[in-house]
Protein backbone atom coordinates (compact mmCIF):
# COMPACT_ATOMS: atom_id res chain seq x y z
CA UNK A 1 0.00 0.00 0.00
CA UNK A 2 1.53 3.27 -1.11
CA UNK A 3 1.58 6.34 1.43
CA UNK A 4 0.44 9.18 -0.04
CA UNK A 5 3.05 11.61 0.46
CA UNK A 6 2.55 13.98 -2.90
CA UNK A 7 1.46 17.02 -1.17
CA UNK A 8 -0.31 19.99 -3.66
CA UNK A 9 1.44 23.09 -3.63
CA UNK A 10 1.76 24.93 -1.09
CA UNK A 11 -0.66 27.73 -0.83
CA UNK A 12 0.51 31.77 -1.14
CA UNK A 13 0.98 32.60 2.47
CA UNK A 14 -0.62 35.48 3.02
CA UNK A 15 0.72 36.41 6.46
CA UNK A 16 4.53 37.50 6.53
CA UNK A 17 6.84 35.12 7.57
CA UNK A 18 8.98 35.88 10.62
CA UNK A 19 12.89 36.08 9.82
CA UNK A 20 13.70 35.17 13.73
CA UNK A 21 12.98 31.89 15.29
CA UNK A 22 11.37 33.20 17.80
CA UNK A 23 8.09 32.17 18.69
CA UNK A 24 4.87 34.51 18.52
CA UNK A 25 1.99 34.73 20.80
CA UNK A 26 -0.70 36.09 21.04
CA UNK A 27 -1.58 38.76 24.32
CA UNK A 28 -4.39 38.32 26.30
CA UNK A 29 -7.12 41.37 26.35
CA UNK A 30 -9.88 43.23 27.51
CA UNK A 31 -11.49 45.44 25.70
CA UNK A 32 -13.73 48.35 27.39
CA UNK A 33 -16.25 50.37 25.40
CA UNK A 34 -17.31 54.18 26.98
CA UNK A 35 -19.33 56.69 25.12
CA UNK A 36 -16.23 58.34 24.50
CA UNK A 37 -13.37 55.69 24.06
CA UNK A 38 -12.35 52.12 23.28
CA UNK A 39 -10.22 51.20 25.89
CA UNK A 40 -8.04 48.06 25.53
CA UNK A 41 -5.96 46.34 28.12
CA UNK A 42 -3.45 43.77 27.49
CA UNK A 43 -1.27 41.55 29.60
CA UNK A 44 2.53 42.01 27.62
CA UNK A 45 4.37 40.12 30.51
CA UNK A 46 8.30 41.62 30.06
CA UNK A 47 7.17 44.50 27.55
CA UNK A 48 8.80 47.76 27.78
CA UNK A 49 7.91 50.70 26.53
CA UNK A 50 10.34 50.87 23.64
CA UNK A 51 9.71 46.86 22.53
CA UNK A 52 6.10 48.02 21.31
CA UNK A 53 5.18 48.92 17.87
CA UNK A 54 1.52 50.12 17.75
CA UNK A 55 -0.38 51.21 14.30
CA UNK A 56 -3.67 51.71 13.22
CA UNK A 57 -4.46 51.64 9.48
CA UNK A 58 -7.49 50.89 7.55
CA UNK A 59 -9.42 50.45 10.34
CA UNK A 60 -7.00 47.52 11.74
CA UNK A 61 -5.23 47.79 15.10
CA UNK A 62 -1.66 45.90 15.22
CA UNK A 63 0.01 45.75 18.04
CA UNK A 64 3.19 44.10 17.62
CA UNK A 65 5.97 43.87 20.67
CA UNK A 66 9.31 42.73 20.89
CA UNK A 67 10.50 40.56 23.60
CA UNK A 68 14.65 40.45 24.65
CA UNK A 69 15.32 36.61 25.50
CA UNK A 70 15.95 36.43 28.91
CA UNK A 71 17.53 33.58 31.16
CA UNK A 72 19.99 32.65 28.44
CA UNK A 73 22.98 30.44 30.06
CA UNK A 74 20.46 29.12 32.57
CA UNK A 75 19.36 25.77 32.53
CA UNK A 76 15.27 25.20 32.12
CA UNK A 77 14.34 22.79 34.93
CA UNK A 78 10.31 23.57 34.51
CA UNK A 79 8.73 25.70 31.83
CA UNK A 80 4.98 25.99 31.74
CA UNK A 81 4.88 29.35 29.51
CA UNK A 82 7.65 29.75 26.32
CA UNK A 83 8.92 33.42 25.45
CA UNK A 84 8.63 35.07 22.79
CA UNK A 85 7.11 38.02 20.71
CA UNK A 86 3.86 39.27 21.02
CA UNK A 87 1.72 40.26 18.01
CA UNK A 88 -2.52 40.65 17.90
CA UNK A 89 -4.47 42.57 15.58
CA UNK A 90 -7.80 43.85 16.23
CA UNK A 91 -10.52 45.30 13.56
CA UNK A 92 -11.83 47.93 14.82
CA UNK A 93 -15.32 49.08 13.14
CA UNK A 94 -15.85 51.99 14.97
CA UNK A 95 -14.64 55.47 13.78
CA UNK A 96 -11.76 56.29 15.84
CA UNK A 97 -9.66 59.51 15.57
CA UNK A 98 -6.43 57.85 14.76
CA UNK A 99 -4.72 61.32 16.10
CA UNK A 100 -5.83 61.00 19.61
CA UNK A 101 -4.54 57.24 19.79
CA UNK A 102 -2.44 57.06 22.73
CA UNK A 103 -1.49 54.22 24.84
CA UNK A 104 1.10 53.54 28.09
CA UNK A 105 2.36 50.52 29.79
CA UNK A 106 2.68 49.44 33.52
CA UNK A 107 4.61 46.49 34.72
CA UNK A 108 3.61 44.36 31.93
CA UNK A 109 0.50 45.44 30.88
CA UNK A 110 -0.36 47.75 27.79
CA UNK A 111 -3.49 50.25 27.99
CA UNK A 112 -4.22 51.83 24.43
CA UNK A 113 -6.89 54.60 24.17
CA UNK A 114 -8.89 54.72 21.36
CA UNK A 115 -11.12 57.67 21.29
CA UNK A 116 -14.05 57.93 18.97
CA UNK A 117 -14.93 60.66 16.79
CA UNK A 118 -17.70 63.08 17.49
CA UNK A 119 -19.71 62.15 15.02
CA UNK A 120 -19.56 58.47 16.42
CA UNK A 121 -20.54 59.40 19.77
CA UNK A 122 -23.84 58.16 20.72
CA UNK A 123 -25.56 61.82 21.26
CA UNK A 124 -28.85 62.27 24.02
CA UNK A 125 -31.93 63.39 22.24
CA UNK A 126 -33.88 65.80 24.31
CA UNK A 127 -37.41 64.98 24.58
CA UNK A 128 -39.77 67.71 24.67
CA UNK A 129 -42.65 67.82 26.67
CA UNK A 130 -45.29 69.50 23.95
CA UNK B 1 -9.77 0.24 2.39
CA UNK B 2 -6.98 2.48 3.79
CA UNK B 3 -6.76 3.95 6.98
CA UNK B 4 -7.51 7.48 6.49
CA UNK B 5 -6.64 10.03 9.06
CA UNK B 6 -7.48 13.64 8.33
CA UNK B 7 -5.02 15.28 10.25
CA UNK B 8 -6.07 18.84 10.91
CA UNK B 9 -10.02 17.34 11.39
CA UNK B 10 -8.55 15.35 13.88
CA UNK B 11 -6.39 17.52 15.62
CA UNK B 12 -9.80 20.46 15.86
CA UNK B 13 -11.14 17.80 17.14
CA UNK B 14 -8.58 17.24 19.78
CA UNK B 15 -8.38 20.32 20.81
CA UNK B 16 -12.34 20.77 21.65
CA UNK B 17 -12.24 17.88 23.33
CA UNK B 18 -9.21 19.46 25.59
CA UNK B 19 -11.21 22.73 25.56
CA UNK B 20 -14.31 20.83 27.25
CA UNK B 21 -11.97 19.02 29.20
CA UNK B 22 -10.23 21.64 30.51
CA UNK B 23 -12.69 24.33 30.39
CA UNK B 24 -11.17 26.62 28.66
CA UNK B 25 -13.41 28.98 26.96
CA UNK B 26 -13.78 29.44 23.13
CA UNK B 27 -13.64 32.86 22.50
CA UNK B 28 -9.89 33.64 24.22
CA UNK B 29 -6.66 33.28 22.17
CA UNK B 30 -5.52 29.58 22.43
CA UNK B 31 -1.50 29.67 22.66
CA UNK B 32 -1.03 30.63 26.51
CA UNK B 33 -1.64 28.19 29.67
CA UNK B 34 -4.51 28.45 31.74
CA UNK B 35 -2.68 27.96 34.92
CA UNK B 36 -2.00 30.65 36.51
CA UNK B 37 0.00 31.98 37.08
CA UNK B 38 2.25 29.82 35.14
CA UNK B 39 5.97 29.19 36.13
CA UNK B 40 9.40 28.66 34.88
CA UNK B 41 12.17 27.24 36.96
CA UNK B 42 15.79 27.63 36.18
CA UNK B 43 19.12 27.22 37.80
CA UNK B 44 22.64 27.65 37.48
CA UNK B 45 25.61 26.52 39.76
CA UNK B 46 24.91 29.20 42.64
CA UNK B 47 20.87 29.41 42.49
CA UNK B 48 17.82 28.50 41.28
CA UNK B 49 15.62 30.79 39.75
CA UNK B 50 11.57 30.65 39.74
CA UNK B 51 9.87 33.03 36.91
CA UNK B 52 6.58 33.89 36.46
CA UNK B 53 4.70 36.05 34.46
CA UNK B 54 1.96 38.11 36.76
CA UNK B 55 1.60 41.77 34.77
CA UNK B 56 -0.17 44.16 36.41
CA UNK B 57 1.10 44.03 40.27
CA UNK B 58 3.14 45.62 42.48
CA UNK B 59 6.23 44.44 44.16
CA UNK B 60 4.57 44.78 47.95
CA UNK B 61 1.07 43.21 46.44
CA UNK B 62 3.34 39.45 46.44
CA UNK B 63 3.33 37.04 49.23
CA UNK B 64 6.48 34.54 48.68
CA UNK B 65 6.76 31.93 51.30
CA UNK B 66 9.77 29.29 51.73
CA UNK B 67 9.46 26.69 54.36
CA UNK B 68 11.19 24.06 55.84
CA UNK B 69 9.94 21.60 53.47
CA UNK B 70 11.54 23.17 50.23
CA UNK B 71 8.07 24.61 49.06
CA UNK B 72 8.17 28.02 47.80
CA UNK B 73 4.49 29.21 47.52
CA UNK B 74 3.79 31.80 45.59
CA UNK B 75 0.09 34.08 46.21
CA UNK B 76 -1.33 37.64 45.67
CA UNK B 77 -4.41 39.36 44.66
CA UNK B 78 -4.64 40.66 41.08
CA UNK B 79 -6.66 44.04 41.14
CA UNK B 80 -9.41 44.18 38.27
CA UNK B 81 -8.85 47.59 37.66
CA UNK B 82 -11.88 50.09 37.91
CA UNK B 83 -14.88 49.35 36.10
CA UNK B 84 -16.53 52.52 35.16
CA UNK B 85 -19.88 51.39 33.52
CA UNK B 86 -18.64 50.65 29.87
CA UNK B 87 -19.62 47.51 27.68
CA UNK B 88 -17.12 44.74 27.92
CA UNK B 89 -16.51 43.10 23.96
CA UNK B 90 -13.72 41.01 25.49
CA UNK B 91 -12.78 39.55 28.95
CA UNK B 92 -9.81 37.45 28.94
CA UNK B 93 -6.86 38.44 31.44
CA UNK B 94 -7.25 36.73 34.28
CA UNK B 95 -7.72 38.72 38.08
CA UNK B 96 -8.24 37.80 41.67
CA UNK B 97 -6.50 35.94 44.39
CA UNK B 98 -3.91 33.25 43.58
CA UNK B 99 -1.95 30.77 45.27
CA UNK B 100 0.71 28.33 44.17
CA UNK B 101 3.07 25.93 45.94
CA UNK B 102 5.89 24.83 44.11
CA UNK B 103 7.88 22.11 45.40
CA UNK B 104 11.84 22.77 45.24
CA UNK B 105 14.07 20.40 43.74
CA UNK B 106 16.43 20.91 45.87
CA UNK B 107 17.52 22.91 49.54
CA UNK B 108 17.81 25.95 49.28
CA UNK B 109 18.29 29.20 52.04
CA UNK B 110 15.04 30.67 52.45
CA UNK B 111 16.31 33.43 54.36
CA UNK B 112 19.00 34.37 51.33
CA UNK B 113 15.89 34.28 49.30
CA UNK B 114 15.47 37.30 46.76
CA UNK B 115 12.76 38.61 44.18
CA UNK B 116 12.91 40.93 41.57
CA UNK B 117 9.59 42.70 39.49
CA UNK B 118 10.23 44.12 36.42
CA UNK B 119 7.66 44.73 33.44
CA UNK B 120 5.02 42.50 34.56
CA UNK B 121 7.47 39.10 35.12
CA UNK B 122 8.69 38.33 38.58
CA UNK B 123 11.90 36.84 39.32
CA UNK B 124 13.00 34.73 42.64
CA UNK B 125 15.74 33.87 43.46
CA UNK B 126 16.69 31.21 45.82
CA UNK B 127 20.85 30.42 46.77
CA UNK B 128 21.18 26.47 46.85
CA UNK B 129 22.42 25.47 50.07
CA UNK B 130 26.27 24.52 49.48
CA UNK B 131 25.17 20.91 49.82
CA UNK B 132 23.06 20.82 46.52
CA UNK B 133 25.72 22.65 44.41
CA UNK B 134 26.98 20.25 42.06
CA UNK B 135 31.01 19.28 42.81
CA UNK B 136 33.57 18.96 40.43
CA UNK B 137 35.36 15.24 41.43
CA UNK B 138 38.70 15.58 39.84
CA UNK B 139 39.91 12.30 38.05
CA UNK B 140 42.97 11.37 38.56
CA UNK B 141 45.13 8.91 36.36
CA UNK B 142 46.51 5.83 38.02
Amino acid sequence: MAENTIAGPAPATTEPEPTRQTPTYQPRFDIVETDGELTLFGDLPGVQQGDLDIRYENEQLVVLATVRPRNEGLEVLRQEYGIGDFRRVFRIGESIDAEAINAEVHNGVLTIHLPKTEAAKPRRIEVKAV
Amino acid sequence: MPFQFNWPQEFNRLQEEMDRVFGRRNDGPTTRSRVFPAVNMMEDHDNLYIESEIPGMELDQFELLVNEDNQLTLQGDRKKPADDGGTWHRDERTFGRFSRMISLPMPVDGDACSADYTAGVLRITLPKKPEAKPRRITVSAS
